[in-house]
C-alpha cells in the first residue's frame, strides 16, 4: 500500500468538480424510488439471437410463412390420427372391396358407401376424393407432404453435417491441405449435379440392398439412395461457405488468445469459430430445404423418386397427369402443397437472412 | 488472361473426363448384362455376343474403347431398340436446342426488363407486382406449371394443339421452361440495377446533366447486366434438366424426353451416352460464360 496523504489533492483551477467538503449531510436528501427509476435508462440486455428473432417477427412475410408451415406440419401430424384410412389402403366397406370408389370427386361417396351410410353406418368423408386405385386421396397427399418435407429436412441436415466438417477442417488447417481439399470441391462443384444425381439414383436403386427388418430396409432403398445422393453432391456449396467464413473469423484476436493459452484446434473450431458463423450456416440450411424438395419432386416426376405405393408430392402430381382431363383436382392438391411449402420456406429463409446476417446490418 | 483461359479449359477437360468415368463405371455397376432376356440365351450365344461387342475384355479396356468410340462420334446402340445412339441424339437434339435457346432468350430478355423496371420504380406498384410474381414463380416447380398450362390452354380452351412441330406449338413449352429462370433473373437484375444506380458514376452522369434515358441505358443497365451473365451458365444447366420434364409433358420428341424414357426403360447405354453428351454441353457452356464474364468486366481479377 502506498502512503495516503491527509491533504486533499490540489484542485485544478479550471476543474468543475464539486468540493464535497463544503456541504453537510443535511443538505442532501435521498432520491425517491421514482427518481431512481428515472435514472434507469439501460435498455434490456439483448443477445444476438434475441435481437435476430425480434427482427424476424417484425417481418410480416416471414411470420406468415412460419404460420403456414406450422399449419402444414400440424396437419400432417394430426391428420393420420383422425382419418381412418391408410395411404396404401384400398377402400373397402364392411370388409368387402369397394370397386365403385374409383376416382371419386372430393366429399362424395361411392354407391356402396352411400348404401352403407343409408343403413346407418358411418363413413369418414373423402376430403380430396379418391384416386384411380380406390385409395383415399387426402391421406395420400398428407403422407406425400410428410415424405417430401422429411426428405428436404434430412437431406439438408446431411448436407449441413458433411459440409460443415469438411469446410471447417479445410478452412482451419489452411495451406496445402486447404488447397487440395478445395480442388476436390471445385471439381465436384463443376459436375452437372442433376445429371449425376439421376445417374446415381438409377444405379443405387438397383444396387442397394438391406437386411430385411432393419431400419434402412423399412425406410426403403429409394429413400436411402435419395439421401446418399444428396449427401454426396450437395455438400460442396456448404463446405465452401463454411470455409470462407472460417478464413475470415480465424484472423480475429480472440482466436489467437485461445491458441496462446493452449486450446486444441478442435476446441477452437467448436467453441469459437462455429458459433460465430452459425447464422450464415442456419440461413443457407433453411434455403437448402426447398431446393431438396424441388429435386425430390423432380426425381419422382422423372420416375426415380420414392417407390410406389409410398407417395411423395412429386409422384402424386406425376400420377395425376394420366387423368388430367377428367380429374384436374388431383394435380391441383399436391401442386398447391409443393408451392406453399417451397414459397414459405423461401420467404422464411429470406427473412432469416435479413434478421441474422450481420453483413446486412445497418 | 491467356493463362487463365488455358487453366479454365484444362479444368473443363478434367471435369469432362471425370464425368465420363463416373458415368461409365456407374452404369457398369448395374446388375445384369445387356443380353439378359426373359428367355435365357445359350451360353455360346452370350459369349459370342460379348465378344462381338467387346464385353469380354476387362472393364478398364472397355472404358478406353468406349471413349475412343465417343471421340469418333460413336455412342454405341440403344439397348431397347438397337438404334444408333448418335442418330437418336442427332435427330432429337435440334428440337431440344431450339426449345432451350428460345426459353433462354425469353428468360434473359424479359428477366432484365422486369428486373430493371422494378429497380427504377422501386416501391411503386409495378415493382410490387413484379416482386410478387417473381417470388411466386421461384416456388412453382416447372412440371406443375407445365401441366397447368397444358390443362388450361390445350385441354380446356383448346387454343393450342398439344404438340406438332410447328412454331406455335413451342409457345407453351417455352413459357413453362423459361418461367423459373426468368423469375430468378428478375430478382438478380433488380438487385444489380439498384446497386448500379447507387454508384458514383451515376451521380457524375446526373451532375453532368445527362438525360434520364441515356443515364439508364448507357450507364446503369450496361453495368447491371454483368452479374446476369454469371448466372447464364448455371441457367443453361437448369434449362437442360428442366427440358426433360417439359418435353415429357408436352410430348415434344426432344432429347430430354428421350432421356426420361430411357431412364424409365432402364436403357443403360442410352442413359450413359445422353448423360455424357448433356454434361459436356453444360461444361462447355459454363466455360464460355466464365470467359465472357471476365471479358466483359475488366475489374475482375484473373485467378
Amino acid at each position: 500500500m502506498s502512503t495516503v496523504s491527509k491533504d486533499p489533492p490540489k484542485k485544478h483551477l479550471l476543474s468543475a468538480q464539486i468540493d464535497l467538503s463544503k456541504f453537510s449531510a443535511a443538505q442532501f436528501e435521498a432520491a425517491t424510488e421514482e427518481e431512481k427509476r428515472q435514472q434507469d435508462v439501460m435498455s434490456e440486455s439483448t443477445t444476438f439471437f434475441k435481437d435476430g428473432m425480434r427482427k424476424l417477427f417484425k417481418n410480416p412475410l416471414a411470420v406468415g410463412s412460419l404460420i403456414v408451415l406450422a399449419c402444414i406440419i400440424l396437419t400432417i401430424v394430426i391428420a393420420p390420427m383422425i382419418v381412418p384410412y391408410r395411404y396404401e389402403e384400398i377402400l373397402s366397406v364392411d370388409g368387402k372391396r369397394d370397386k365403385g370408389a374409383k376416382n371419386l370427386a372430393p366429399f362424395t361417396y361411392s354407391q356402396m358407401e352411400q348404401k352403407y351410410i343409408d343403413n346407418g353406418g358411418e363413413r369418414f368423408p373423402h376430403i380430396f376424393g379418391t384416386d384411380e386405385q380406390c385409395r383415399d386421396y387426402f391421406i395420400r397427399v398428407v403422407y406425400g407432404t410428410r415424405i417430401s418435407l422429411s426428405v428436404g429436412f434430412f437431406a439438408s441436415i446431411i448436407v449441413l453435417i458433411i459440409g460443415m466438417l469438411y469446410g471447417s477442417i479445410s478452412g482451419y488447417l489452411g495451406g496445402r491441405v486447404d488447397l487440395i481439399m478445395m480442388r476436390i470441391v471445385d471439381i465436384i462443384y463443376s459436375l452437372p449435379d442433376m445429371l449425376i444425381i439421376i445417374l446415381l439414383k438409377v444405379v443405387l436403386d438397383e444396387r442397394l440392398q438391406f437386411p430385411s427388418g432393419s431400419f434402412l430396409n423399412k425406410l426403403g432403398t429409394s429413400m436411402v439412395s435419395l439421401f446418399i445422393v444428396f449427401g454426396l453432391l450437395y455438400w460442396v456449396g456448404m463446405a465452401r461457405l463454411v470455409r470462407g467464413q472460417i478464413l475470415s473469423i480465424k484472423e480475429n484476436e480472440y482466436i489467437l488468445a485461445a491458441r496462446s493459452i493452449g486450446a486444441s484446434p478442435a476446441r477452437i473450431i467448436r467453441k469459437h469459430i462455429l458459433p460465430n458463423c452459425l447464422s450464415v450456416i442456419i440461413i443457407s440450411t433453411a434455403l437448402q430445404i426447398p431446393s431438396a424438395i424441388f429435386t425430390e419432386s423432380f426425381l419422382s416426376f422423372v420416375g426415380i423418386g420414392v417407390k410406389a405405393p409410398m407417395p411423395s408430392l412429386g409422384s402424386l402430381a406425376n400420377a395425376a397427369r394420366a387423368g388430367l382431363q377428367s380429374y384436374p383436382y388431383k394435380l391441383i392438391f399436391p401442386a398447391i402443397m409443393i408451392c406453399l411449402i417451397v414459397l414459405s420456406l423461401n420467404l422464411l429463409g429470406d427473412g432469416l437472412r435479413d434478421a441474422f446476417d450481420p453483413k446486412l446490418r445497418r | 488472361m491467356g493463362k487463365y483461359i488455358v487453366k479454365r479449359i484444362l479444368l473443363a477437360i478434367l471435369t469432362v473426363l471425370i464425368i465420363c468415368a463416373i458415368t461409365f463405371f456407374l452404369m457398369h455397376a448395374v446388375p445384369g448384362g445387356p443380353f439378359n432376356r426373359e428367355k435365357a440365351l445359350s451360353e455360346a450365344t452370350i459369349n459370342a455376343l460379348n465378344a462381338r461387342y467387346g464385353l469380354d475384355k476387362p472393364v478398364g479396356v472397355q472404358f478406353l474403347l468406349y471413349m475412343k468410340g465417343i471421340l469418333h462420334g460413336d455412342f454405341g446402340v440403344s439397348l431397347k431398340n438397337g438404334r444408333e445412339i448418335a442418330a437418336i441424339i442427332g435427330e432429337s437434339f435440334p428440337i431440344s436446342a431450339r426449345l432451350g435457346i428460345m426459353a433462354m432468350i425469353v428468360a434473359l430478355l424479359l428477366g432484365t426488363v422486369f428486373g430493371s423496371t422494378a429497380a427504377l420504380m422501386r416501391n411503386k406498384l409495378p415493382d410490387r407486382v413484379i416482386v410478387f410474381f417473381s417470388t411466386l414463380f421461384t416456388a412453382v416447380p416447372s412440371f406443375v406449371l407445365a401441366t397447368l398450362l397444358l390443362l388450361v390452354f390445350c385441354i380446356r380452351l383448346g387454343w393450342v394443339p398439344v404438340w406438332s412441330p410447328k412454331n406455335q406449338s413451342y409457345v407453351l413449352p417455352v413459357i413453362a421452361l423459361s418461367a423459373y429462370p426468368m423469375a430468378y433473373i428478375t430478382r438478380l437484375s433488380k438487385t444489380s440495377m439498384l446497386d448500379a444506380l447507387s454508384q458514383d458514376y451515376i451521380r457524375t452522369a446526373k451532375a453532368k446533366g445527362v438525360s434520364r434515358f441515356k443515364m439508364i441505358f448507357k450507364h446503369a443497365l450496361r453495368n447491371s447486366l454483368i452479374p446476369v451473365i454469371t448466372y447464364a451458365g448455371p441457367q443453361i444447366a437448369y434449362i437442360i434438366t428442366g427440358s426433360m420434364v417439359i418435353e415429357t409433358i408436352f410430348t415434344v420428341g426432344g432429347l430430354g424426353s428421350k432421356f426420361v424414357s430411357a431412364i424409365n426403360n432402364r436403357d443403360y447405354t442410352l442413359i450413359m451416352a445422353t448423360t455424357i453428351f448433356l454434361a459436356v454441353l453444360m461444361v462447355v457452356a459454363n466455360v464460355i460464360c466464365d470467359l465472357l464474364y471476365k471479358l466483359v468486366d475488366p475489374r475482375i481479377k484473373y485467378e
